[in-house]
């Protein structure tokens, strides 16, 4: 994909692509990471994962940027000061997947390597997207937790947002179909708390007087894991009733303090950077391609292998519980 | 004043028999602990029923009930946050005076620029969901961040039932006394029943749907802290859409649409009767689709029956008032 747009960019900046190649051997490599907003603790976060990769590569350095506020066209003034600058890769997690097609397919034009990760851009705007991680992903890390924490097996059921909420719904399909995979673990129930703390609640504390023995709700969204958690909490079930799925560190704290909820999962956004920084490395100083089906190495996470649409899938959700919720509830 | 009677009586039946159907499907619902437990759960939604009375009363309605109440809970949740050690009785002070300001606001663009109550607080409600926005930047205010106190108060027992409970229990009966007992609270009726006469026998329109507001803000603002302490979480889309449920119990408890009838009693069945649904629902294994027509039917019905009350009623007040003029004039 890479080769061809240089070749539609004409031989005179294939020559200058090539200096500029060349040059990179001393030069530091520069990677911008291209955030939704400054100032959210998620990138921050990230941003730390960036600088982890950079000091382990050597070689490179990080620019953390973004707009102020959560825009595209904040995101493409940003860009198009990166063009000036003359960067040698843009790893952006985008606030409009269309939006920024424009600004990054210049980038690209002038041989800057462009990558997007956590929010994607469409495919003409990109070598690659990585993902945090994917739904068969979830859906089994979602199970699996629950199910680690009843070695005797048990009732579960599953609290989730709309009826209609396309996340939740492909989450806890790809747990249906994992669900052979945990012996004695029996799934009693779905029900939906609207993603309303208060309609959440009721659903929780419903579950739990319907069925009596229920050992875990799962609630694969961040309000309905925090209300589950509180009614858990209210009913007295600490300790009976283990609540788990996907939500923040920093709206869970407080669950895993009072036990409430064991453990739980998202996406680690230090893994994240840190992830996405190697591939754009890894890019820009052509050790790898993106093309469908290659295996691109990034450091300790493994390999990315992308599908047909030059997407990729980090990893299983992280898992937080009493022993990391400290170093992470200030985070994000 | 026999139709009146009747009216409650009706739905007090209603509940008794949703209560025992609920019973044959599900025995542990009408045990006394879980009929606590749904009565503090329906306390918020009594509190808010309570002040929306009073505003529908007076022709008006207020739909910034629910941005008014989320609003003041954050603003509660990041004073905790910010300070812990601010005591609870000044949590509850701020929390009813801000929420008695936001309602003042509302009161006085309908009171002094005469703007249509529900283009007001339609545009309030955007507004006071804005600020919140503002305010925490879109962060939420977590569990761990508040202090013990503050998300234990409404759950401290005082004879065996929860603080948020009693706090239902205490608006309900200071609101039986406000509306039955005091001028404002005749006022109320006679606005809303026949604003033009209410002028003649003195009594400002305007003024009198200013307090309507500023105490319907009050007891929003009240909920505020109340439901931000017992779900331990703040952020900018708590209570969505909660407005039109508080509507729907005033409505339910035959609160007529059109002003001026309906009474309290009304309104404390119509809160219990939806929040008997809203926790039976879960429990009793109804698909979430039918739940949703289930509650909308409710509000329905109870719509038509009010409408068929509502013209009686106009002559039930003359009536009633007729036999106490004839009554005074013997006596």
């Amino acid at each position: 994909m890479k080769l061809t747009r240089r070749l539609f960019g004409g031989a005179a900046m294939a020559t200058a692509l090539m200096a500029g190649s060349m040059a990179q051997a001393q030069d530091p490599v520069r990677i911008a990471l291209v955030v939704k907003a400054l100032g959210i603790g998620f990138f921050e976060a990230a941003a730390k994962g960036a600088e982890e990769a950079a000091a382990e590569l050597g070689n490179v350095e990080v620019i953390y940027t973004g707009p102020t506020d959560t825009t595209a066209e904040g995101q493409i003034e940003v860009i198009n000061a990166l063009i000036a600058q003359q960067v040698d890769a843009i790893a952006v997690s985008a606030n409009d997947t269309d939006a920024l097609v424009p600004a990054l397919k210049k980038a690209m034009q002038r041989g800057i390597t462009v990558i997007s990760w956590d929010s994607g851009v469409a495919a003409e705007g990109r070598e690659l997207h990585l993902n945090p991680s994917s739904s068969p992903l979830i859906g089994n890390m979602i199970i699996k937790m629950a199910a680690d924490e009843l070695p005797e097996g048990g009732q579960v059921a599953v609290l989730s947002a709309t009826t209609t909420s396309t996340n939740q719904n492909t989450w806890i399909a790809e747990m249906n179909k994992v669900l052979g995979n945990y012996e004695g673990i029996e799934v009693v129930g779905t029900v939906y708390g609207d993603d309303l703390a208060d309609k959440s609640y009721r659903e929780a504390t419903g579950l739990m007087q319907t069925y009596p023995d229920l050992k875990a709700i799962i609630a694969p969204t961040s309000v309905g894991i925090v209300a589950a958690a509180r009614a858990v909490e209210d009913a007295g079930k600490v300790g009976q009733v283990n609540v788990t799925g996907l939500g923040l560190p920093s709206e869970m704290a407080g669950a895993i303090e009072s036990g409430a909820s064991k453990s739980f999962a998202i996406w680690n956004p230090i893994d994240l950077g840190y992830s996405a920084t190697m591939l754009a490395y890894q890019l820009a100083t052509d050790a790898a391609e993106a093309a469908p089906g290659a295996e691109i190495p990034m450091g300790r996470m493994g390999t990315l292998t992308l599908d047909d649409n030059t997407e990729g899938a980090m990893a299983d959700p992280f898992v937080y519980d009493a022993s990391n919720i400290a170093d992470f509830k200030d985070i994000f | 004043m026999s139709l009146l009677k009747s009216r409650e009586a009706l739905l007090g039946g209603a509940i008794l028999l949703l209560l025992a159907l609920i019973a044959t499907r599900f025995p542990g619902f009408v045990a006394p602990d879980n009929l606590v437990r749904v009565f503090t759960d329906t306390s918020p939604l009594l509190i808010l029923a309570l002040g929306q009375t009073v505003v529908i009363l007076t022709r008006c309605i207020d739909l910034s009930v629910a941005a008014n109440l989320a609003l003041t809970g954050m603003v509660c949740a990041m004073l905790n946050a910010a300070m812990p050690g601010v005591p609870i009785v000044m949590i509850l002070c701020l929390a009813v005076s801000l929420g008695a300001v936001m309602g003042m606001v509302n009161g006085l663009l309908v009171w002094k620029l005469s703007i249509p109550s529900i283009v007001v607080t339609l545009g309030t409600m955007t507004i006071y969901r804005g600020i919140i926005f503002l305010i925490s930047d879109g962060a939420w205010v977590n569990a761990h961040e508040m202090s013990e106190a503050f998300t234990g108060f409404p759950r401290a027992s005082i004879l065996g039932l929860p603080v948020l409970a009693w706090f239902g229990i205490l608006a309900a009966a200071a609101m039986l006394l406000a509306i039955n007992r005091t001028p404002l609270g005749r006022a109320f009726y006679a606005v809303g029943g026949n604003p033009h006469a209410a002028v003649y026998t003195g009594i400002s329109v305007g003024r009198t749907q200013f307090w309507a507001f500023t105490l319907s803000g009050a007891l929003a603002g009240l909920c505020g802290y109340l439901w931000v302490a017992r779900y331990a979480v703040a952020y900018v889309d708590i209570a969505g859409g909660f407005e039109l449920e508080v509507v729907a119990a005033c409505v339910i408890g035959g609160i007529s649409i059109a002003g001026g009838a309906g009474t309290v009693v009304g309104t404390i069945l119509g809160a219990l009767f939806l929040g008997i649904v809203k926790n039976a629902l879960p429990v009793i294994d109804i698909s979430p689709f039918w739940q949703m027509a289930i509650s909308g039917t409710a509000i329905i019905v109870a719509v038509t029956l009010n409408n068929r009350n509502a013209k009686g009623k106009g002559r039930i007040i003359l009536r009633r008032a007729q036999e106490q003029t004839t009554e005074g004039a013997t006596a």
